[in-house]
Parts: C-alpha cells; sequence; structure tokens
C-alpha cells in the first residue's frame, strides 16, 4: 500500500510517500495511525494530536473508521487550507 | 453540464474565463464570479506557497461541482485553482457559476467557495518579506461552520 503525506505532516514524517506492507489485523484508518506512530519518533510527532491529521482512502475524503482493505493509496494531510 | 475544472500553476484571466464561459449561450441570464486573491497581510507577505494533492484536488473538486449542480440549475460552472508561489495581489482561485436567474448563481459561487475552502486538498504556507519561510496557515473555524451551513 501506498501512503502519501503533505504540508507539515510531510515536513514531520520527512517523506513525501512510502511503499509500506501492512501487519495482519490493520483493518482501518485509525488503525494504520496506531501501527505509524508505533514506527518512530517522526510519526509520533505528525500524529501526535489525535484528531486534528485527516485522511483520504483513493483520493476520498474517510473517517478514521473507514476501512482500507484493497485501497491502493492511503493520505495523510492537515486540514485543508485553499481557496 | 460539464463544469470546466483546472488546477495550474499559471495565471488565468477572469474577464477571458468568463466571456468563454457565456459565449453563443443565450440562455443564461446570470454569472457570478468569485476570484480569490493573495493579500499581503499588513505587507508582511512576499508569498503563498500552496501545495496540492494532485489527483486528488480535480477528483474533490469535481465532486463538489456536481454536488453544486444536484442543488442549483446551473447552466454553466468554471473552477480554477492555482498550485505553487503565488504573489500577493495575485488570484488564487476562480469560481463562476452560471444559471438562468441570479440566485443560483449566487448561492451555487457562495456554497462552492465555502466546499473549496474546507474539502479541496489544497495548503498554504507564508513566505515572509524578511526572506523567512512562515507557517502553514491554519485552517479557520469560521470556515468550517460557513460549509456547515449548507447540510
Amino acid at each position: 500500500m501506498k501512503l502519501v503525506y503533505f504540508a507539515w505532516v510531510r515536513e514531520r514524517v520527512g517523506k513525501t510517500d512510502e511503499q509500506v506492507a501492512l501487519p495482519e489485523g490493520i483493518e482501518t484508518v485509525a488503525d494504520l495511525v496506531r501501527w505509524l506512530k508505533g514506527r518512530g519518533e517522526e510519526y509520533e510527532y505528525a500524529f501526535e494530536n489525535e484528531g486534528i491529521v485527516r485522511a483520504a482512502v483513493d483520493h476520498v475524503h474517510v473517517k478514521p473508521d473507514a476501512r482500507i482493505a484493497g485501497a491502493q493509496e492511503v493520505a495523510f494531510f492537515p486540514p485543508m487550507t485553499g481557496g | 453540464m460539464t463544469a470546466s475544472i483546472r488546477i495550474q500553476a499559471e495565471p488565468f484571466d477572469a474577464a477571458g474565463e468568463t466571456a468563454v464561459l457565456t459565449r453563443g449561450r443565450a440562455e443564461i441570464g446570470a454569472v457570478v464570479a468569485f476570484t480569490g486573491l493573495c493579500r499581503d497581510e499588513g505587507g508582511r507577505l512576499a508569498a503563498l506557497e500552496l501545495e496540492h494533492y494532485p489527483g486528488m484536488a480535480e477528483a474533490e473538486i469535481g465532486r463538489i461541482a456536481e454536488e453544486a449542480q444536484t442543488r442549483w440549475p446551473l447552466l454553466g460552472l468554471t473552477i480554477i485553482h492555482r498550485f505553487g508561489r503565488i504573489r500577493p495581489g495575485e488570484e488564487i482561485v476562480l469560481v463562476l457559476a452560471a444559471s438562468a436567474h441570479r440566485q443560483a448563481a449566487f448561492e451555487a459561487a457562495s456554497f462552492l467557495m465555502d466546499y473549496l475552502k474546507t474539502h479541496a486538498p489544497f495548503w498554504k504556507r507564508e513566505h515572509l518579506k524578511d526572506g523567512t519561510v512562515g507557517a502553514w496557515v491554519e485552517a479557520k473555524e469560521a470556515d468550517d461552520r460557513a460549509a456547515e451551513r449548507w447540510r
């Protein structure tokens, strides 16, 4: 699965994207965040405030309880400030 | 009706886009044009840097445009959102909403901007006149509330 990061989430994680092989039991966006936070302090920092970082699965906004089975790309980013 | 949606680094010409939208379309009685500009924030700002999520930006704006078309009887819709480095005084975003009558055009343009600000995957960062890179612009609660009122 491809993970992509934007804005200050990207800066905190220290990369724009990465391929990950998820272990068994990672079923939702919230599970994925929990797993990422265990991978290192850069992820801990990026996701330190639960509920701030937004997610999209295959280019569609989702909530933390969204399932990620079969997803090609999961994105994490701050609240949007376009327009 | 197919909305014209473009995500681009280049500047755009709001008057030219309006002419393209309305040419030969005598059934259109109203066009509301909204242009969002880069402010200088009291002279502090050298430029805004707009990051976006290629692919999702187009997809999400497409979904917002479809939602607008289900809510109002629109006859034309143009949405242009720029990315990259944008200096004070330059345009950032354009929404053109065309309809037979003004109310649908006004409301659709307002809805589209409220949703673009809160749902389109773009992020602004400030570059300051003193040469430093400022902070990422924080999302405003007022923008969330503005989007909420369309629910």
